[in-house]
Protein backbone atom coordinates (compact mmCIF):
# COMPACT_ATOMS: atom_id res chain seq x y z
CA UNK A 1 0.00 0.00 0.00
CA UNK A 2 2.81 2.40 0.80
CA UNK A 3 4.28 1.91 -2.66
CA UNK A 4 0.90 2.72 -4.24
CA UNK A 5 0.56 5.87 -2.15
CA UNK A 6 4.09 6.89 -3.00
CA UNK A 7 3.67 6.30 -6.76
CA UNK A 8 0.33 8.12 -6.88
CA UNK A 9 1.80 11.11 -5.06
CA UNK A 10 4.74 11.22 -7.45
CA UNK A 11 2.36 10.90 -10.43
CA UNK A 12 0.12 13.77 -9.29
CA UNK A 13 3.03 16.07 -8.50
CA UNK A 14 4.73 15.25 -11.81
CA UNK A 15 1.58 15.94 -13.85
CA UNK A 16 1.08 19.21 -12.00
CA UNK A 17 4.62 20.29 -12.74
CA UNK A 18 4.40 19.28 -16.41
CA UNK A 19 1.27 21.42 -16.79
CA UNK A 20 2.85 24.35 -14.98
CA UNK A 21 6.10 23.97 -16.93
CA UNK A 22 4.46 23.89 -20.35
CA UNK A 23 2.28 26.90 -19.57
CA UNK A 24 5.13 28.93 -18.14
CA UNK A 25 7.49 27.92 -20.93
CA UNK A 26 5.15 29.17 -23.61
CA UNK A 27 3.56 31.96 -21.64
CA UNK A 28 6.44 33.73 -19.91
CA UNK A 29 8.24 34.89 -23.09
CA UNK A 30 4.97 36.32 -24.43
CA UNK A 31 4.13 38.03 -21.16
CA UNK A 32 4.89 41.73 -21.08
CA UNK A 33 3.91 44.76 -19.06
CA UNK A 34 2.01 45.99 -22.08
CA UNK A 35 -0.09 42.84 -22.03
CA UNK A 36 -1.33 43.24 -18.48
CA UNK A 37 -1.70 47.00 -18.52
CA UNK A 38 -3.65 47.64 -21.71
CA UNK A 39 -6.96 46.70 -23.20
CA UNK A 40 -6.94 45.05 -26.67
CA UNK A 41 -6.36 47.54 -29.47
CA UNK A 42 -7.66 47.04 -33.00
CA UNK A 43 -6.19 43.85 -34.43
CA UNK A 44 -4.99 42.49 -31.09
CA UNK A 45 -6.32 39.07 -31.95
CA UNK A 46 -4.35 39.20 -35.18
CA UNK A 47 -1.09 39.72 -33.31
CA UNK A 48 -1.13 43.53 -33.11
CA UNK A 49 -0.76 45.76 -30.05
CA UNK A 50 -2.76 45.73 -26.84
CA UNK A 51 -3.27 43.58 -23.80
CA UNK A 52 -5.77 41.66 -21.72
CA UNK A 53 -6.43 44.17 -18.95
CA UNK A 54 -10.13 44.00 -19.83
CA UNK A 55 -10.15 40.27 -19.12
CA UNK A 56 -8.07 40.56 -15.93
CA UNK A 57 -10.33 43.24 -14.47
CA UNK A 58 -13.46 41.50 -15.76
CA UNK A 59 -12.44 38.19 -14.21
CA UNK A 60 -11.61 39.79 -10.88
CA UNK A 61 -14.97 41.60 -10.82
CA UNK A 62 -16.80 38.43 -11.74
CA UNK A 63 -14.97 36.12 -9.34
CA UNK A 64 -15.02 38.54 -6.40
CA UNK A 65 -18.67 39.40 -6.97
CA UNK A 66 -19.81 35.81 -7.25
CA UNK A 67 -17.65 34.67 -4.31
CA UNK A 68 -19.09 37.38 -2.07
CA UNK A 69 -22.62 36.56 -3.23
CA UNK A 70 -22.08 32.82 -2.69
CA UNK A 71 -20.52 33.47 0.73
CA UNK A 72 -23.50 35.51 1.86
CA UNK A 73 -25.77 32.57 1.02
CA UNK A 74 -23.54 29.60 1.91
CA UNK A 75 -22.20 30.61 5.31
CA UNK A 76 -25.57 31.03 7.06
CA UNK A 77 -26.86 27.80 5.51
CA UNK A 78 -23.76 25.83 6.52
CA UNK A 79 -23.91 27.23 10.06
CA UNK A 80 -27.65 26.55 10.28
CA UNK A 81 -27.15 22.93 9.21
CA UNK A 82 -24.48 22.37 11.84
CA UNK A 83 -26.02 24.13 14.82
CA UNK A 84 -29.77 24.47 14.89
CA UNK A 85 -30.55 21.65 12.47
CA UNK A 86 -27.97 19.25 13.87
CA UNK A 87 -30.72 17.34 15.68
CA UNK A 88 -32.60 16.63 12.47
CA UNK A 89 -30.15 14.16 10.97
CA UNK A 90 -32.34 13.12 8.05
CA UNK A 91 -33.10 16.63 6.90
CA UNK A 92 -29.46 17.70 6.99
CA UNK A 93 -28.39 14.56 5.14
CA UNK A 94 -31.00 15.35 2.48
CA UNK A 95 -29.72 18.90 2.06
CA UNK A 96 -26.17 17.55 1.81
CA UNK A 97 -27.27 15.04 -0.81
CA UNK A 98 -28.94 17.81 -2.87
CA UNK A 99 -25.82 19.94 -2.66
CA UNK A 100 -23.66 17.02 -3.76
CA UNK A 101 -25.94 16.56 -6.77
CA UNK A 102 -25.70 20.25 -7.60
CA UNK A 103 -21.93 20.05 -7.24
CA UNK A 104 -21.96 17.40 -9.96
CA UNK A 105 -23.94 19.50 -12.44
CA UNK A 106 -21.58 20.79 -15.16
CA UNK A 107 -21.16 24.55 -15.24
CA UNK A 108 -22.38 24.78 -18.84
CA UNK A 109 -25.78 23.61 -17.57
CA UNK A 110 -25.86 26.51 -15.12
CA UNK A 111 -24.93 28.79 -18.01
CA UNK A 112 -27.66 27.39 -20.23
CA UNK A 113 -30.21 27.58 -17.40
CA UNK A 114 -29.37 31.20 -16.69
CA UNK A 115 -29.43 31.97 -20.39
CA UNK A 116 -33.01 30.69 -20.80
CA UNK A 117 -34.12 32.86 -17.90
CA UNK A 118 -32.30 35.86 -19.35
CA UNK A 119 -34.03 35.36 -22.70
CA UNK A 120 -37.42 35.04 -21.01
CA UNK A 121 -36.84 38.26 -19.09
CA UNK A 122 -35.18 40.01 -22.00
CA UNK A 123 -31.89 40.63 -20.20
CA UNK A 124 -28.66 41.01 -22.16
CA UNK A 125 -25.41 39.30 -21.28
CA UNK A 126 -23.90 41.32 -18.45
CA UNK A 127 -21.53 41.26 -15.52
CA UNK A 128 -24.45 40.96 -13.10
CA UNK A 129 -25.94 37.98 -14.94
CA UNK A 130 -22.51 36.34 -14.92
CA UNK A 131 -22.00 37.00 -11.21
CA UNK A 132 -25.35 35.45 -10.34
CA UNK A 133 -24.79 32.42 -12.59
CA UNK A 134 -21.30 31.75 -11.26
CA UNK A 135 -22.52 32.26 -7.69
CA UNK A 136 -25.20 29.59 -8.27
CA UNK A 137 -22.54 27.31 -9.64
CA UNK A 138 -20.10 27.74 -6.75
CA UNK A 139 -22.65 27.78 -3.89
CA UNK A 140 -22.76 23.95 -3.64
CA UNK A 141 -18.97 23.83 -3.66
CA UNK A 142 -18.60 26.48 -1.00
CA UNK A 143 -21.47 25.23 1.11
CA UNK A 144 -20.35 21.62 1.22
CA UNK A 145 -16.71 22.53 1.87
CA UNK A 146 -17.76 24.73 4.80
CA UNK A 147 -20.17 22.07 5.96
CA UNK A 148 -17.48 19.39 6.07
CA UNK A 149 -15.31 21.70 8.19
CA UNK A 150 -18.13 22.72 10.52
CA UNK A 151 -19.06 19.04 10.99
CA UNK A 152 -15.72 18.46 12.68
CA UNK A 153 -16.60 20.81 15.56
CA UNK A 154 -16.75 18.74 18.75
CA UNK A 155 -20.32 18.11 19.90
CA UNK A 156 -19.28 19.10 23.41
CA UNK A 157 -18.50 22.61 22.19
CA UNK A 158 -22.05 23.00 20.88
CA UNK A 159 -23.46 21.69 24.16
CA UNK A 160 -21.17 23.87 26.25
CA UNK A 161 -22.14 26.95 24.23
CA UNK A 162 -25.88 26.45 24.34
CA UNK A 163 -25.70 25.50 28.02
CA UNK A 164 -24.44 29.00 28.68
CA UNK A 165 -27.73 30.24 27.33
CA UNK A 166 -26.39 31.34 23.96
CA UNK A 167 -28.87 31.58 21.15
CA UNK A 168 -28.17 29.58 18.03
CA UNK A 169 -27.01 32.67 16.17
CA UNK A 170 -24.51 33.45 18.93
CA UNK A 171 -23.30 29.86 18.80
CA UNK A 172 -23.03 30.10 15.02
CA UNK A 173 -21.33 33.42 14.55
CA UNK A 174 -19.29 33.70 17.74
CA UNK A 175 -18.25 30.11 18.40
CA UNK A 176 -18.51 27.99 15.25
CA UNK A 177 -17.26 30.70 12.94
CA UNK A 178 -14.21 31.26 15.12
CA UNK A 179 -13.55 27.56 15.59
CA UNK A 180 -13.74 26.87 11.86
CA UNK A 181 -12.41 30.09 10.38
CA UNK A 182 -9.28 28.58 8.78
CA UNK A 183 -11.39 25.92 7.06
CA UNK A 184 -13.99 28.44 6.00
CA UNK A 185 -11.31 30.63 4.43
CA UNK A 186 -10.11 27.56 2.51
CA UNK A 187 -13.65 26.86 1.33
CA UNK A 188 -14.04 30.43 0.08
CA UNK A 189 -10.69 30.23 -1.65
CA UNK A 190 -11.54 26.96 -3.33
CA UNK A 191 -14.75 28.48 -4.64
CA UNK A 192 -12.96 31.62 -5.80
CA UNK A 193 -10.59 29.42 -7.80
CA UNK A 194 -13.53 27.70 -9.45
CA UNK A 195 -15.24 31.02 -10.12
CA UNK A 196 -12.27 32.69 -11.77
CA UNK A 197 -11.32 29.64 -13.80
CA UNK A 198 -14.69 28.67 -15.20
CA UNK A 199 -15.54 29.45 -18.82
CA UNK A 200 -18.74 27.56 -19.54
CA UNK A 201 -21.06 29.27 -17.05
CA UNK A 202 -20.11 32.73 -18.34
CA UNK A 203 -20.04 31.94 -22.06
CA UNK A 204 -23.66 32.98 -22.65
CA UNK A 205 -24.28 35.04 -19.56
CA UNK A 206 -21.40 37.51 -19.38
CA UNK A 207 -20.56 37.98 -23.04
CA UNK A 208 -17.25 39.44 -24.13
CA UNK A 209 -15.99 42.91 -24.77
CA UNK A 210 -12.73 44.75 -25.32
CA UNK A 211 -13.65 47.39 -22.76
CA UNK A 212 -13.40 47.33 -19.01
CA UNK A 213 -16.98 47.21 -17.69
CA UNK A 214 -18.04 50.29 -15.75
CA UNK A 215 -21.38 48.99 -14.54
CA UNK A 216 -23.01 45.68 -13.64
CA UNK A 217 -25.31 45.85 -16.65
CA UNK A 218 -22.45 45.86 -19.14
CA UNK A 219 -20.96 42.71 -20.62
CA UNK A 220 -17.47 41.84 -19.51
CA UNK A 221 -14.40 40.02 -20.74
CA UNK A 222 -13.00 37.20 -18.64
CA UNK A 223 -9.63 35.44 -18.58
CA UNK A 224 -10.85 31.92 -19.45
CA UNK A 225 -12.72 33.20 -22.51
CA UNK A 226 -9.80 35.42 -23.42
CA UNK A 227 -7.55 32.36 -23.30
CA UNK A 228 -10.05 30.46 -25.43
CA UNK A 229 -10.28 33.16 -28.11
CA UNK A 230 -6.53 33.63 -28.31
CA UNK A 231 -5.86 29.92 -28.38
CA UNK A 232 -8.30 29.43 -31.29
CA UNK A 233 -6.27 31.85 -33.37
CA UNK A 234 -4.14 30.33 -36.14
CA UNK A 235 -1.36 32.84 -35.44
CA UNK A 236 1.38 31.36 -33.18
CA UNK A 237 2.09 34.72 -31.53
CA UNK A 238 -1.51 35.06 -30.42
CA UNK A 239 -1.52 31.46 -29.20
CA UNK A 240 1.47 32.20 -27.01
CA UNK A 241 -0.40 35.16 -25.56
CA UNK A 242 -3.07 32.67 -24.50
CA UNK A 243 -0.45 30.90 -22.42
CA UNK A 244 0.68 34.23 -21.03
CA UNK A 245 -2.95 34.89 -20.03
CA UNK A 246 -3.02 31.50 -18.32
CA UNK A 247 0.08 32.51 -16.36
CA UNK A 248 -1.73 35.67 -15.25
CA UNK A 249 -4.73 33.61 -14.17
CA UNK A 250 -2.56 31.26 -12.14
CA UNK A 251 -0.63 34.07 -10.51
CA UNK A 252 -3.92 35.67 -9.39
CA UNK A 253 -5.00 32.38 -7.82
CA UNK A 254 -1.59 32.00 -6.19
CA UNK A 255 -1.71 35.46 -4.64
CA UNK A 256 -5.22 34.90 -3.31
CA UNK A 257 -4.14 31.53 -1.85
CA UNK A 258 -1.14 32.93 -0.04
CA UNK A 259 -3.03 35.88 1.40
CA UNK A 260 -5.87 33.65 2.61
CA UNK A 261 -3.46 31.16 4.19
CA UNK A 262 -1.76 33.94 6.11
CA UNK A 263 -5.12 35.24 7.29
CA UNK A 264 -6.33 31.75 8.25
CA UNK A 265 -3.19 30.96 10.23
CA UNK A 266 -3.73 34.00 12.36
CA UNK A 267 -6.90 32.45 13.71
CA UNK A 268 -5.95 28.79 13.94
CA UNK A 269 -4.41 29.16 17.39
CA UNK A 270 -7.81 29.55 19.01
CA UNK A 271 -9.17 26.30 17.66
CA UNK A 272 -10.39 23.80 20.28
CA UNK A 273 -9.19 20.26 19.62
CA UNK A 274 -11.20 17.14 20.24
CA UNK B 1 -37.24 23.57 52.95
CA UNK B 2 -38.42 24.82 49.61
CA UNK B 3 -36.77 22.84 46.78
CA UNK B 4 -35.29 24.78 43.87
CA UNK B 5 -36.35 22.10 41.42
CA UNK B 6 -39.08 19.49 41.71
CA UNK B 7 -38.96 16.59 39.30
CA UNK B 8 -42.34 14.86 39.12
CA UNK B 9 -43.15 11.52 37.44
CA UNK B 10 -40.43 11.98 34.88
CA UNK B 11 -40.17 9.30 32.20
CA UNK B 12 -37.74 9.47 29.35
CA UNK B 13 -37.24 7.18 26.41
CA UNK B 14 -35.05 7.22 23.35
CA UNK B 15 -36.75 5.47 20.47
CA UNK B 16 -38.15 2.29 22.01
CA UNK B 17 -35.85 2.01 24.96
CA UNK B 18 -36.86 3.48 28.26
CA UNK B 19 -34.01 5.36 29.91
CA UNK B 20 -35.63 6.99 32.95
CA UNK B 21 -38.68 5.70 34.80
CA UNK B 22 -40.87 7.45 37.38
CA UNK B 23 -38.31 9.89 38.65
CA UNK B 24 -39.51 11.97 41.59
CA UNK B 25 -36.82 14.12 43.12
CA UNK B 26 -36.80 17.41 44.99
CA UNK B 27 -33.52 19.22 44.63
CA UNK B 28 -32.83 21.35 47.71
CA UNK B 29 -31.74 24.95 47.43
CA UNK B 30 -28.17 25.99 48.30
CA UNK B 31 -27.03 22.41 48.77
CA UNK B 32 -24.84 20.01 46.88
CA UNK B 33 -27.03 17.28 45.48
CA UNK B 34 -25.19 14.23 44.24
CA UNK B 35 -26.72 11.89 41.70
CA UNK B 36 -24.94 8.66 42.39
CA UNK B 37 -25.02 5.36 40.59
CA UNK B 38 -23.17 2.96 38.34
CA UNK B 39 -22.40 3.82 34.71
CA UNK B 40 -25.35 3.69 32.37
CA UNK B 41 -28.01 4.17 35.02
CA UNK B 42 -29.33 7.39 33.48
CA UNK B 43 -27.65 9.91 35.80
CA UNK B 44 -26.31 12.07 32.99
CA UNK B 45 -29.59 11.92 31.06
CA UNK B 46 -31.44 13.10 34.17
CA UNK B 47 -28.98 15.94 34.64
CA UNK B 48 -29.36 16.99 31.01
CA UNK B 49 -33.13 17.22 31.48
CA UNK B 50 -32.56 20.08 33.90
CA UNK B 51 -31.27 22.43 31.21
CA UNK B 52 -33.16 20.88 28.31
CA UNK B 53 -30.00 19.63 26.64
CA UNK B 54 -31.86 16.48 25.59
CA UNK B 55 -33.69 18.70 23.10
CA UNK B 56 -30.67 18.20 20.87
CA UNK B 57 -31.78 14.65 20.25
CA UNK B 58 -35.22 14.57 18.54
CA UNK B 59 -35.66 10.88 19.38
CA UNK B 60 -35.89 11.67 23.07
CA UNK B 61 -39.46 11.55 24.43
CA UNK B 62 -40.08 13.01 27.86
CA UNK B 63 -43.22 12.92 30.00
CA UNK B 64 -43.77 14.33 33.48
CA UNK B 65 -42.71 17.69 34.75
CA UNK B 66 -39.77 19.59 36.14
CA UNK B 67 -40.93 22.52 38.21
CA UNK B 68 -38.67 25.48 38.78
CA UNK B 69 -40.08 28.68 40.32
CA UNK B 70 -43.59 27.37 39.82
CA UNK B 71 -43.09 26.82 36.13
CA UNK B 72 -42.76 23.53 34.28
CA UNK B 73 -39.53 23.93 32.34
CA UNK B 74 -40.28 20.91 30.16
CA UNK B 75 -43.45 22.40 28.74
CA UNK B 76 -42.92 26.05 28.88
CA UNK B 77 -43.72 29.13 26.93
CA UNK B 78 -40.46 30.66 28.15
CA UNK B 79 -37.57 30.63 25.73
CA UNK B 80 -35.36 27.57 26.23
CA UNK B 81 -32.26 29.78 26.23
CA UNK B 82 -33.67 31.53 29.33
CA UNK B 83 -33.92 28.18 31.11
CA UNK B 84 -30.38 27.32 30.13
CA UNK B 85 -29.12 30.63 31.47
CA UNK B 86 -30.44 29.69 34.90
CA UNK B 87 -28.54 26.41 34.86
CA UNK B 88 -24.83 26.40 34.13
CA UNK B 89 -23.30 23.14 32.94
CA UNK B 90 -19.88 21.76 33.71
CA UNK B 91 -19.27 18.81 31.44
CA UNK B 92 -17.06 15.76 31.89
CA UNK B 93 -14.41 17.20 29.62
CA UNK B 94 -13.95 20.95 29.64
CA UNK B 95 -14.84 22.75 26.42
CA UNK B 96 -13.43 26.26 26.47
CA UNK B 97 -14.59 28.48 23.63
CA UNK B 98 -12.28 29.02 20.65
CA UNK B 99 -11.07 32.41 21.87
CA UNK B 100 -8.59 33.78 24.40
CA UNK B 101 -8.84 33.27 28.15
CA UNK B 102 -10.23 36.73 28.84
CA UNK B 103 -12.91 36.47 26.18
CA UNK B 104 -14.05 33.07 27.43
CA UNK B 105 -15.17 34.65 30.67
CA UNK B 106 -16.33 37.83 28.94
CA UNK B 107 -18.53 35.70 26.68
CA UNK B 108 -20.38 34.47 29.76
CA UNK B 109 -20.77 37.99 31.10
CA UNK B 110 -22.03 39.31 27.75
CA UNK B 111 -24.81 36.69 27.68
CA UNK B 112 -26.70 38.91 30.09
CA UNK B 113 -25.47 42.32 29.09
CA UNK B 114 -22.52 44.04 27.56
CA UNK B 115 -20.36 45.96 29.98
CA UNK B 116 -18.06 48.94 29.53
CA UNK B 117 -14.42 47.94 29.03
CA UNK B 118 -13.19 48.78 32.48
CA UNK B 119 -16.05 47.14 34.29
CA UNK B 120 -15.71 44.09 32.06
CA UNK B 121 -12.09 43.77 33.10
CA UNK B 122 -12.98 43.97 36.76
CA UNK B 123 -15.75 41.41 36.44
CA UNK B 124 -13.55 38.96 34.51
CA UNK B 125 -10.87 39.25 37.19
CA UNK B 126 -13.50 38.72 39.87
CA UNK B 127 -14.79 35.59 38.14
CA UNK B 128 -11.31 34.17 37.63
CA UNK B 129 -10.47 34.86 41.27
CA UNK B 130 -13.63 33.08 42.33
CA UNK B 131 -12.32 29.85 40.77
CA UNK B 132 -8.73 30.52 41.95
CA UNK B 133 -7.45 30.86 38.41
CA UNK B 134 -6.53 34.54 38.36
CA UNK B 135 -3.01 34.19 39.73
CA UNK B 136 -2.23 31.48 37.18
CA UNK B 137 -3.50 33.31 34.10
CA UNK B 138 -3.29 37.04 34.85
CA UNK B 139 -0.23 37.48 32.62
CA UNK B 140 -1.58 35.42 29.72
CA UNK B 141 -5.17 36.58 29.34
CA UNK B 142 -4.73 37.01 25.59
CA UNK B 143 -3.59 33.43 25.07
CA UNK B 144 -5.93 30.86 23.54
CA UNK B 145 -7.91 29.06 26.22
CA UNK B 146 -7.10 25.73 24.59
CA UNK B 147 -3.49 26.06 25.74
CA UNK B 148 -4.38 25.83 29.42
CA UNK B 149 -4.05 22.50 31.21
CA UNK B 150 -7.21 20.41 31.48
CA UNK B 151 -7.59 21.27 35.15
CA UNK B 152 -7.25 24.99 34.41
CA UNK B 153 -9.68 24.66 31.49
CA UNK B 154 -12.29 23.10 33.76
CA UNK B 155 -11.94 25.96 36.23
CA UNK B 156 -12.13 28.44 33.34
CA UNK B 157 -15.36 26.76 32.21
CA UNK B 158 -16.68 27.08 35.76
CA UNK B 159 -15.78 30.79 35.77
CA UNK B 160 -17.46 31.23 32.39
CA UNK B 161 -20.56 29.45 33.67
CA UNK B 162 -20.67 31.55 36.86
CA UNK B 163 -20.33 34.71 34.76
CA UNK B 164 -23.77 34.02 33.27
CA UNK B 165 -25.04 34.17 36.86
CA UNK B 166 -27.08 30.96 36.97
CA UNK B 167 -29.10 29.73 39.93
CA UNK B 168 -28.05 26.13 39.58
CA UNK B 169 -24.77 24.53 38.59
CA UNK B 170 -25.11 21.21 36.84
CA UNK B 171 -21.93 19.16 36.85
CA UNK B 172 -21.52 15.94 34.94
CA UNK B 173 -18.59 14.08 36.48
CA UNK B 174 -16.63 17.34 36.29
CA UNK B 175 -13.50 15.87 37.84
CA UNK B 176 -13.25 12.59 35.96
CA UNK B 177 -10.72 13.92 33.44
CA UNK B 178 -8.74 15.87 36.03
CA UNK B 179 -5.71 15.14 38.19
CA UNK B 180 -6.27 14.79 41.97
CA UNK B 181 -5.16 18.34 42.76
CA UNK B 182 -7.45 19.93 40.17
CA UNK B 183 -10.29 17.66 41.32
CA UNK B 184 -9.78 18.78 44.88
CA UNK B 185 -9.83 22.41 43.71
CA UNK B 186 -13.19 21.90 41.98
CA UNK B 187 -14.67 20.14 45.01
CA UNK B 188 -13.43 22.91 47.29
CA UNK B 189 -15.02 25.50 44.98
CA UNK B 190 -18.33 23.67 45.09
CA UNK B 191 -18.33 23.77 48.89
CA UNK B 192 -17.78 27.54 48.78
CA UNK B 193 -20.27 28.14 45.98
CA UNK B 194 -23.23 26.44 47.60
CA UNK B 195 -23.98 29.54 49.66
CA UNK B 196 -24.94 31.29 46.45
CA UNK B 197 -25.86 28.48 44.10
CA UNK B 198 -27.60 25.14 44.17
CA UNK B 199 -25.34 22.44 42.81
CA UNK B 200 -26.34 19.17 41.18
CA UNK B 201 -23.46 16.86 40.44
CA UNK B 202 -23.36 13.47 38.79
CA UNK B 203 -20.71 11.03 39.88
CA UNK B 204 -20.02 7.36 40.16
CA UNK B 205 -17.18 7.91 42.59
CA UNK B 206 -18.47 7.00 46.02
CA UNK B 207 -15.62 8.67 47.91
CA UNK B 208 -16.29 11.94 46.13
CA UNK B 209 -19.96 11.73 47.00
CA UNK B 210 -19.13 11.11 50.66
CA UNK B 211 -16.79 14.10 50.67
CA UNK B 212 -19.11 16.78 49.38
CA UNK B 213 -22.73 15.60 49.28
CA UNK B 214 -25.51 17.24 51.25
CA UNK B 215 -28.28 15.36 49.53
CA UNK B 216 -27.92 12.12 47.63
CA UNK B 217 -30.02 10.54 44.90
CA UNK B 218 -29.03 6.95 44.25
CA UNK B 219 -30.02 5.64 40.83
CA UNK B 220 -29.91 2.24 39.27
CA UNK B 221 -31.12 1.14 35.82
CA UNK B 222 -33.10 4.31 35.12
CA UNK B 223 -34.86 4.46 38.46
CA UNK B 224 -34.28 6.30 41.70
CA UNK B 225 -33.64 3.60 44.26
CA UNK B 226 -33.26 5.81 47.27
CA UNK B 227 -32.76 9.44 48.15
CA UNK B 228 -32.16 11.44 51.28
CA UNK B 229 -29.69 13.64 53.08
CA UNK B 230 -26.10 12.47 52.91
CA UNK B 231 -26.19 11.50 56.58
CA UNK B 232 -29.34 9.39 56.21
CA UNK B 233 -28.30 7.69 53.03
CA UNK B 234 -24.70 6.94 53.84
CA UNK B 235 -25.18 5.96 57.46
CA UNK B 236 -28.50 4.29 57.34
CA UNK B 237 -29.44 3.16 53.84
CA UNK B 238 -32.89 1.58 53.71
CA UNK B 239 -32.72 -0.35 50.45
CA UNK B 240 -30.68 -3.47 49.95
CA UNK B 241 -29.34 -2.20 46.62
CA UNK B 242 -28.05 0.99 48.18
CA UNK B 243 -26.36 -0.96 50.96
CA UNK B 244 -24.67 -3.18 48.40
CA UNK B 245 -23.45 -0.22 46.35
CA UNK B 246 -22.13 1.58 49.39
CA UNK B 247 -20.22 -1.53 50.38
CA UNK B 248 -18.69 -1.49 46.93
CA UNK B 249 -20.37 -4.69 45.84
CA UNK B 250 -21.13 -5.02 42.18
CA UNK B 251 -24.77 -4.72 41.26
CA UNK B 252 -25.97 -7.33 38.89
Amino acid sequence: MRTVMFLCTILIVTILFIILYSIFKKGLPALSWEMISQVPKGGYYLGKEGGILNAIIGSLYLALGSTVLALVVSLPVALYLNTQLVRYGRLTEFVRFLMDLMWGVPSIVYGAFAFTIMIALGIRASLLAGIITVALFIIPIMLRSMDEILKTTPRGLLEASISLGSTYSEVSYRVYLKQCLPGIVTAVLLSFGRAIGDAAAILFTTGYTDHIPTSLSQPSATLPLSIFFQLSSPIPEVQNRAYASAVVLMVIILIISIVSRILANRFIKHQIKH
Amino acid sequence: MEPIISIKDLNLSIGNSSILRNINVDIPKNKITIILGPSGCGKTTLLRCLNRLNDLNPQVKITGSIIMHGEDILHTSTDVTEIRRKAGLLSQRPYPLPMNIFNNVAYGLRINRDLPRKEMHQRVEEMLRQVSLWEEVKDRLKEPAGRLSIGQQQRLCLARGLAVHPEIILADEPTSALDPISSEAIEQKFRELKDEYSIVMVTHVLRQARRIADYVVFMYLGEVVEQGTAKELFENPQKEMTQAYLKGLYLN
